[in-house]
């Protein structure tokens, strides 16, 4: 399933005419997204063209310890982003690093402990950043739904606590909820593909001239995966970031107003 | 001495809501009373451990709350709040997650009569009931964990007269079956002179006066 294909700088320039319709959208309605546009046209092309070349340093030395630099690299950078979404969650980032650092470790030990890539740089690398940047998005949606509800519910909760429940038996119906909110993401675009949307992996294969068929696997074996990692990463995130909520008494930090 | 306080103060956050507050509450019937926002409801919740003062001492039957595991206490120490906040399900179900902390099974037709509520609740969905049927559902959830003593925070304050006088008359009633102690937080004066014999007047996070409720509450 090896392809490849030559892009040209000018054709890369070519599709800024879609760009140049999103900023005249922009303008016409007022939306005031015009700088935001040309922000985010000018970062994606530094940091895709920064990160081409240290993808590109990685596969020509052919070091696994590379491969793992950058994922931890991307896993401390997930964090910290991911924290801002989670910002009622009192301490999140040790528990949103450690879900990263854990979902994609699993996720990248699965795969090549039961042969589904090679342990090579050239699967790794695109595999594991896909893996953590999926499990950035899930861990950080649920814990803004985990913060979130810990506050709306925190009468609840309390009135839990004085029957003489653990705080996890009290935050229990919150976390669940928690990590429903962000698997559900995945697994809803998942049921859809092929319907609705291709997928981008798919597309790239596809682009780059390989056969639909070895396209249809790798995006099977890849969305498959990160079903798993969004899980772990979830579930990670949520075990370790309600407890944050609770004194080791069992007492909520931050009880209801009276 | 069911409950002493010495020297207790407590913040909420940068707010100090008991200062140096010291008092003693026997078994049987007490109140706390005193306006909104004096404290009493703090000083309610520092008695099962929903929350440690900065300083001074809560001591339960003589010995420290501390020293008590919080989870045993706050089954031995059951606690209503003001506002009804049930588990999403039928009351029945939260009767059954209440028992179950201590792996036992409910006997909803018992609690929900000893709450004022007849068996047909049971299945009720809990998020249906009105506010009144809610607090009534609350005490019976609380008494599933088979308390000592039960804390009552305001258990009145949402109802209408004739709603009050109907649940004051269950909370007797109850005491009477069960030979439970009390304590009932309230703003009304005239509440504290029906339901309690012992008294905890309350005013800007102090204690402005407390004993046998003919006394501190005469005329």
């Amino acid at each position: 399933m090896s392809s490849s294909i030559d892009v040209s700088l000018a054709e890369v320039a070519g599709s800024l005419a879609l760009v140049v319709i999103a900023i005249g959208v922009s303008l016409w309605r007022r939306t005031e997204l015009e700088e935001d546009i040309g922000i985010a046209v000018v970062r994606s092309f530094i940091q895709l063209t920064a990160i081409g070349f240290v993808i590109q340093l990685i596969f020509d030395q052919d070091s696994l310890l590379l491969v793992a630099a950058l994922i931890a690299v991307m896993v401390v950078f997930g964090a910290l982003t991911a924290r801002h979404r989670a910002r009622a969650v009192p301490s999140a980032f040790v528990p949103l690093l450690i879900a990263l650092g854990v979902a994609g470790t699993a996720t990248l030990g699965l795969v090549v402990g039961l042969g589904v890539f090679e342990p090579e740089p050239r699967f790794l690398v695109p595999v594991g950043g896909m893996v953590v940047g999926n499990s950035m998005t899930a861990a950080a949606v649920a814990l803004n739904r985990l913060g979130d509800d810990m506050h709306d519910s925190a009468r609840r909760i309390e009135a839990t606590l004085a029957l003489g429940a653990t705080s996890r038996e009290a935050a229990m119906p919150i976390v669940r909820r928690s990590l429903r909110s962000g698997t559900i993401t995945l697994i809803d675009s998942t049921k859809t593909t092929g319907l609705i949307f291709f997928p981008g992996t798919m597309v790239g294969m596809l682009l780059a001239g390989a056969d639909p068929t070895d396209a249809v696997r790798l995006q099977l074996i890849l969305l498959w995966t990160l079903l798993g990692s969004v899980a772990i990463a979830a579930l990670v995130a949520t075990t370790l970031a309600y407890r944050n909520f609770f004194t080791p008494a069992h007492q909520l930090r931050e009880p209801p107003e009276p | 001495m069911l409950f002493e306080l010495e020297r207790v103060t407590l913040a909420r956050g940068p707010r100090v809501v008991l200062e140096d507050v010291s008092c003693r509450l026997p078994e049987g019937a007490v109140c706390v009373a005193g306006p909104s926002g004096c404290g009493k409801s703090s000083l309610l919740r520092l008695l099962n451990r929903l929350a440690d003062p900065v300083s001074g001492t809560v001591r339960y039957q003589g010995e420290d709350v501390r020293a008590h595991d919080p989870l045993e206490l706050r089954r031995e120490v059951g606690l209503v709040p003001q506002l009804p906040a049930l588990l999403d399900g039928s009351v029945a179900d939260n009767l059954r997650f209440a028992a179950g902390l201590d792996g036992a099974e409910p006997e909803p037709g018992r609690l929900l009569d000893l709450a004022g509520l007849d068996l047909s609740y049971a299945d009720r969905d809990a998020a249906k009931l009105s506010v009144g049927e809610q607090q009534r559902a609350m005490l019976a959830r609380a008494l599933a964990v088979e308390p000592r003593v039960l804390l009552l925070d305001e258990p009145t304050s949402a109802l209408d007269e004739g709603a009050r006088d109907a649940v004051e008359g269950t909370l007797r009633d109850m005491r009477e079956r069960l030979r439970i102690s009390i304590v009932l937080v309230t703003h009304d004066l005239d509440q504290a002179r029906r339901m309690s014999d012992w008294v905890v007047r309350l005013d800007h996070g102090s204690v402005a006066a407390q004993g046998p409720v003919r006394e501190v509450l005469a005329g």
